[in-house]
């Protein structure tokens, strides 16, 4: 695991970021013949909006708009993160614990985060809090799922190996248990990442807690499309940023053994 | 010295009894087979014995101070180099990093794992380093007692030979005391000093036979005409070449 080894693989990922670029200039080119079809009041063109958006990232007021709404969509998904990491473990060792948990799940992914933000905005106010906590609330079920599926479907054979071996039951949960939940959870977390920011920018538009909401909320009443969307790109950079920049190299380093398992020509 | 003693040991899955009245004694230095038919119970039994099912009947006294136990598959954690799954064994012992990279150097040496596989993951193995790699796992913190499970089953012909002699090297031959479960008789008389032939049913265990010559020191004839001898002189001892897995009640 030395120096080369990292560099080949931050090489490696850097290098696979073509297909991802390809993927966008299809969208890109499907966009461009909705602009041309529509017209750039309806749908402003792609090159267009990116210029927006470099104007937008210019002002200093604007990048901490972009920085609010980060830092709460951040908060609110380490908030879901956590809870729901911990109450998934819980109920994925207890089978009569994740029966009773399975209504409520169900009731947080049923109910609309509109209904969310109408009472957190009663609980907590206007502010960051109620941005935060609906965050928290959209994206803690989809942790909460991942965990428990991942303990349920653990290889218990490797617990009892490791009892065999000599490991307390603390050692078990935290090197055995919790490591091979890792391969659910961090698909749910991606997810919940991505929902953690929907919800945080919506609740900010209807909550008028400023950030990159309250600028589309400004947008919307002067009804500049091309600034609504150059601030939707913002966030999606924004998301984007978080995600490739702390989930996905945490991944990396905890399930590096898949990747010297795939077979040789899907690697790269 | 009784390493390990069970006395009527029953259990019973789903009300469906699995093991009944079994009773059997191991002594320090002394590997002893346990074979019978699939289905028989002998994996139930060695778990009993381990520690990692209670028993509903009976009871289990263990005379040894650590134990080890290599599966029929090898368990290794996918996650983690044949170092670190070497490591594993000596979970739970005060054992100082430098003595610790030691430790699992010898026992990785012991099974013949070459120092370039070391840093591997178990996806990177092949089927017999995997198993190697569980047999130094189960080695590395010198247990007096060693369970092994049908533990070379899914191995080729010259593979299993050559993890048989593998065990005899380090376990059969050191003093150390073992069960070790299999179905093939000829496997027991390479590796045992005893072989208990476990009832079709897990009612008890019907016979109990010693091997003359030690393990390591018997030849392939007098290994193949014993076997030969036991199976068709011997009634017990046909159940073991019975293939039909007990019939669900």
């Amino acid at each position: 695991m030395g120096l080369a080894y990292r560099a080949g693989k931050v090489g490696r990922f850097l290098w696979s970021g073509w297909a991802g670029l390809s993927g966008l200039a299809v969208f890109a080119a499907v966009w461009q013949l909705g602009a041309e079809a529509y017209g750039s009041f309806v749908l402003p063109a792609p090159a267009e909006t990116i210029q927006a958006l470099f104007r937008l990232a210019a002002d200093p007021d604007n990048r901490i708009l972009v920085l609010s709404t980060s830092l709460r969509g951040i908060a609110g998904f380490s908030l879901a993160a956590v809870i729901g990491t911990m109450a998934g473990v819980v109920a994925g060792y207890h089978p009569a614990i994740m029966r009773l948990a399975r209504p409520q799940v169900t009731l947080l992914i049923g109910v609309p985060p509109i209904a969310w933000i109408v009472l957190l905005m009663i609980w907590f106010g206007m502010g960051a809090g109620t941005v935060i906590a609906t965050a928290a609330i959209a994206a803690s079920p989809l942790v909460f799922v991942g965990a428990a599926e991942g303990i349920q479907t653990r290889d218990r054979g490797l617990e009892d190996m490791a009892r065999m071996a000599g490991l307390s039951w603390l050692a078990r949960l935290f090197q055995i248990s919790l490591r091979q939940m890792l391969h659910a959870v961090f698909p749910a977390l991606v997810m919940a990442l991505g929902t953690a920011f929907k919800a945080a920018v919506m609740a900010e538009l209807l909550a008028n807690a400023g950030g990159i909401g309250g600028a589309l909320a400004n947008a919307r009443s002067a009804l500049d499309v091309e600034a609504a969307l150059a601030w939707i790109l913002l966030s999606v950079t924004a998301l984007i940023s978080v995600e490739y920049g702390i989930v996905q190299p945490l991944r990396a380093e905890a399930e590096a053994w898949r990747e010297a398992a795939q077979p040789w020509g899907v690697r790269r | 010295m009784t390493l390990l003693q069970l006395n009527a040991v029953g259990h019973v899955y789903l009300g469906r009894p699995v093991l009944e009245q079994v009773t059997l004694q191991v002594n320090q230095g002394e590997m002893v087979a346990l074979v019978g038919p699939s289905g028989c119970g002998k994996s139930t039994l060695a778990q009993i014995a381990a520690g990692l099912i209670i028993p509903r009947h009976g009871q289990v006294e263990r005379g040894y101070a650590r134990c080890a136990f290599v599966f029929q598959e090898p368990r290794l954690l996918p996650w983690a180099t044949v170092e670190a799954n070497v490591a594993l064994g000596l979970s739970g012992l005060p054992v100082a990093r430098s003595e610790r990279r030691a430790r699992v150097a010898a026992a990785c040496d012991r099974v013949s794992l070459e120092e370039g596989d070391w840093q591997k993951f178990p996806s990177q193995l092949s089927g017999g380093m995997r198993q190697r790699t569980a047999l130094a796992r189960a080695l590395v913190a010198d247990p007096d007692f060693l369970y092994f499970d049908e533990p070379f089953t899914a191995l080729d012909a010259a593979l299993r030979r050559r993890m048989q002699h593998l065990v005899v090297a380090t376990a059969s031959d050191s003093g150390k005391g073992g069960l070790f479960i299999t179905h093939d008789i000829h496997e027991a008389l390479r590796i045992c000093h005893r072989i208990a032939v476990l009832d079709r049913c897990g009612h008890g265990i019907l016979e109990c036979v010693a091997v003359p010559e030690t393990p390591g020191h018997r030849s392939e004839e007098m290994i193949f005409e014993t076997a030969r001898r036991l199976i068709s002189d011997h009634p017990l001892f046909a159940v073991v070449e019975e293939h039909d897995e007990r019939r669900l009640a």
